[in-house]
């Protein structure tokens, strides 16, 4: 014991001598790791730039400059697409973190069945898009569908769904005798039901990242709270949701990345609704969705990689200002 | 006073029950209706009905025959190996040996990189090793659409090992082959992930040193030490690690859609989304196509539940 232990401090001093006793056998161990992401990761992020001044087909490219940039930025498609864009992330990330934080709050009230609660919420976040979007489609049916059945039992007005082309703004000014102007019309009303469905896949995520953030909380703020006599909604408010900021942020971070980048539910949600990419009049092609039908169905390789660089560096962007607006905040608080 | 408090503390619990309820029923009833939908006739799935008059057992049976190319599924015990080819056997089975090779290769990649850099950046002294783990940390800022193409690219030039080999030997009739259209294609770009490496290296610095330091007065080595007492120690991170890439896997669509032509190559979801395209406007065999992609994973997920729901939570803690 002690003779190990000696041993042990003496090895530690000699390698505090020779300062330079390396691994050298750690350069193997990286090595499968980072041939893989260099080849697959972080080369195609530079040769990406060199694509997008590529026209005509992959075996056949010849160099155009700008011209790629040129055309998306003068192309109405792409200010349409990135219109859309915008709307989904506006229409899911707020909803998706809201309700999950709802959740999550009332899951953490030690309530009785928790595990099953989380477990049900969590479901959806592990099915493919392809299968629930099979189902999603059918529910929007304007035959058949769910929805438009519930509509009919509250004596509402049946609706297109995925098919409806005309913002929800307008169909409920409609609906209540409004004429609302054009700029307010909103999202189509197919965007939206894509929305609902990818809220849905969305929740169970964020509630398990609130309830592990909820849990890192000390219990003991709480009873300081309680003693100095705070209602439960001053303790959600001023306890919870300030030491939760971190996690808010976190999730906040990742789906606007995630949600700028939407393609799987708008896919298989055209898909499954025998639409053409794009949906109704192009009012569910989001960047993303755009970028691939420029790539898989107009085989113009160099013009898509071009909307892949413009639509990357807006996440970038937004993610840098993310973060300085949180810096500028936290300083504040 | 007492016994006003404990009303109202039931009252609350109940409004609670009641909307966590009401939300669990809306996460659920997908599932509900996709069961009981794919057991519909055409009619009852275009008339908003709950419960099928009769259940239609054969649209499973329907849904994998449009699958099939409208042809009925064969086993030949003579030639077992056959019901792997559409024309002559039975092409789900094969959708599901696709998933499952591509899903447990990529696994194994990942879990044998992610280890190894992840032992070296948490264990081993070596020069840049800050430098390079920063460096890996930024690209996971790379969104994937940037990489999309370009991989693409790269799949249409690089020829397979085995096609490079039989041209550099000059064999008779060797040609070039690229990845399109391989295994190569669906599992070598996925076996790294900065996110893994991360969540190993974060595991080892959690080890204690004396570990460490007895396995080394014993004379043991770095890949002594690494095989025999810290991967034992790993169970978690191994799993949860495991599990997440074989989820990612499992439900990529992107990617094989891109990179495959023949329906023999096919994973589940390509085959899930070409049946949308076969099978028209069927909904009910749609239906049954889809039960029949996520039992597999439900299953999975009943008995790894705890393990899934630890995975995320890690996620959202270190990330």
């Amino acid at each position: 014991m002690t003779e190990s232990a000696i041993a042990a401090s003496s090895a530690k001093t000699r390698a505090c001598k020779e300062r330079v006793k390396y691994d050298w056998i750690a350069y193997i161990y990286l090595a499968p790791a980072i041939i893989i992401l260099t080849v697959f990761h972080i080369l195609p992020a530079f040769y990406a730039f060199w694509i997008s001044t590529q026209g005509g087909r992959i075996r056949a490219f010849r160099f155009i400059g700008l011209d790629n940039y040129i055309n998306a930025l003068q192309a109405p498609e792409f200010w349409g697409a990135l219109q859309n864009t915008v709307f989904y992330v506006l229409g899911t990330v707020p909803f998706t973190i809201g309700l999950g934080l709802i959740v999550a709050y009332l899951l953490f009230q030690k309530i009785r069945g928790r595990g099953i609660y989380r477990a049900i919420y969590f479901l959806p976040h592990v099915i493919s898009a392809v299968a629930s979007a099979i189902v999603w489609a059918w529910v929007f049916n304007p035959t058949g569908g769910v929805a438009n059945r519930l509509l009919q039992l509250l004596g509402l007005p049946q609706q297109a769904w995925l098919l409806e082309s005309d913002g929800v703004f307008k169909i409920i000014g409609a609906g209540l005798s409004i004429q609302v102007p054009g700029f307010l019309q909103g999202p189509s009303l197919a965007l939206v039901s894509v929305m609902i469905f990818a809220v849905w896949q969305a929740l169970g995520f964020d509630v398990i990242i609130f309830l592990a953030g909820l849990t890192n909380i000390n219990a003991e703020l709480y009873e300081a709270g309680k003693i100095d006599g705070a209602n439960g909604w001053q303790l959600f408010r001023h306890i919870t949701i300030p030491l939760l900021a971190p996690t808010i942020f976190f999730l906040l971070v990742i789906s606007i990345i995630g949600s700028f980048q939407a393609f799987n539910h708008i896919y298989t949600m055209n898909i499954a609704a025998s639409q053409s990419l794009g949906g109704p009049l192009g009012t569910t092609r989001t960047v993303s969705i755009f970028m691939f039908d420029q790539l898989y169905n107009q085989n113009r390789a160099g013009y898509a990689t071009s909307i892949a660089i413009l639509l990357s560096l807006i996440i970038f962007a937004l993610t840098l200002f993310q973060f300085r607006f949180f810096e500028r905040g936290g300083e504040g608080a | 006073m007492m016994n006003r408090d404990r009303i109202l503390h039931q009252l609350t619990n109940l409004g609670i029950h009641f909307v966590l309820l009401s939300g669990a029923l809306f996460v659920i009833f997908p599932f509900v209706w996709m069961i009981l939908g794919s057991l519909q006739t055409f009619a009852e799935t275009t008339t908003a009905t709950l419960l099928p008059a009769s259940p239609q057992w054969s649209n499973y049976e329907a849904s994998i025959r449009a699958m099939n190319g409208s042809k009925p599924c064969v086993f030949d015990p003579l030639n077992p190996l056959a019901i792997l080819e559409r024309e002559r056997g039975c092409i789900i089975v094969r959708y599901f040996a696709n998933t499952i090779f591509i899903g447990f290769g990529t696994v194994l990649g990942v879990l044998t990189t992610g280890t190894l850099a992840g032992y070296a950046f948490a264990r081993l002294r070596f020069p840049g090793r800050e430098t390079l783990f920063k460096i890996l940390l930024a690209t996971m800022m790379i969104p994937g659409e940037l990489t999309l193409i370009p991989n693409y690219v790269f799949m249409v030039w690089f020829p397979t090992p085995e096609s490079l080999l039989a041209t550099t030997l000059g064999l008779p009739g060797a040609e070039a082959h690229n990845w399109i259209d391989t295994y190569y294609a669906m599992i070598i770009p996925w076996i790294a992930t900065v996110f893994s490496i991360f969540l190993f290296r974060q595991f080892f610095r959690g080890i204690p040193n004396e570990l460490f330091d007895a396995a080394v007065l014993d004379g043991a080595s770095h890949s002594r030490f690494l095989v025999s007492i810290v991967l034992p120690l790993s169970r978690p991170v191994l799993i949860t690690s495991g599990l997440l890439t074989f989820l990612g896997s499992w439900n990529a669509l992107m990617w094989p859609m891109l990179v495959t032509n023949s329906p023999e190559m096919r994973p589940i979801q390509v085959g899930l989304r070409s049946l949308i395209t076969e099978a028209g406007t069927q909904t009910q065999l749609l239906l049954a196509g889809a039960t029949m992609t996520i039992i597999p994973i439900i299953i999975l997920y009943l008995f790894f539940q705890r393990w899934f729901v630890e995975g995320i939570s890690t996620v959202g803690i270190r990330g």
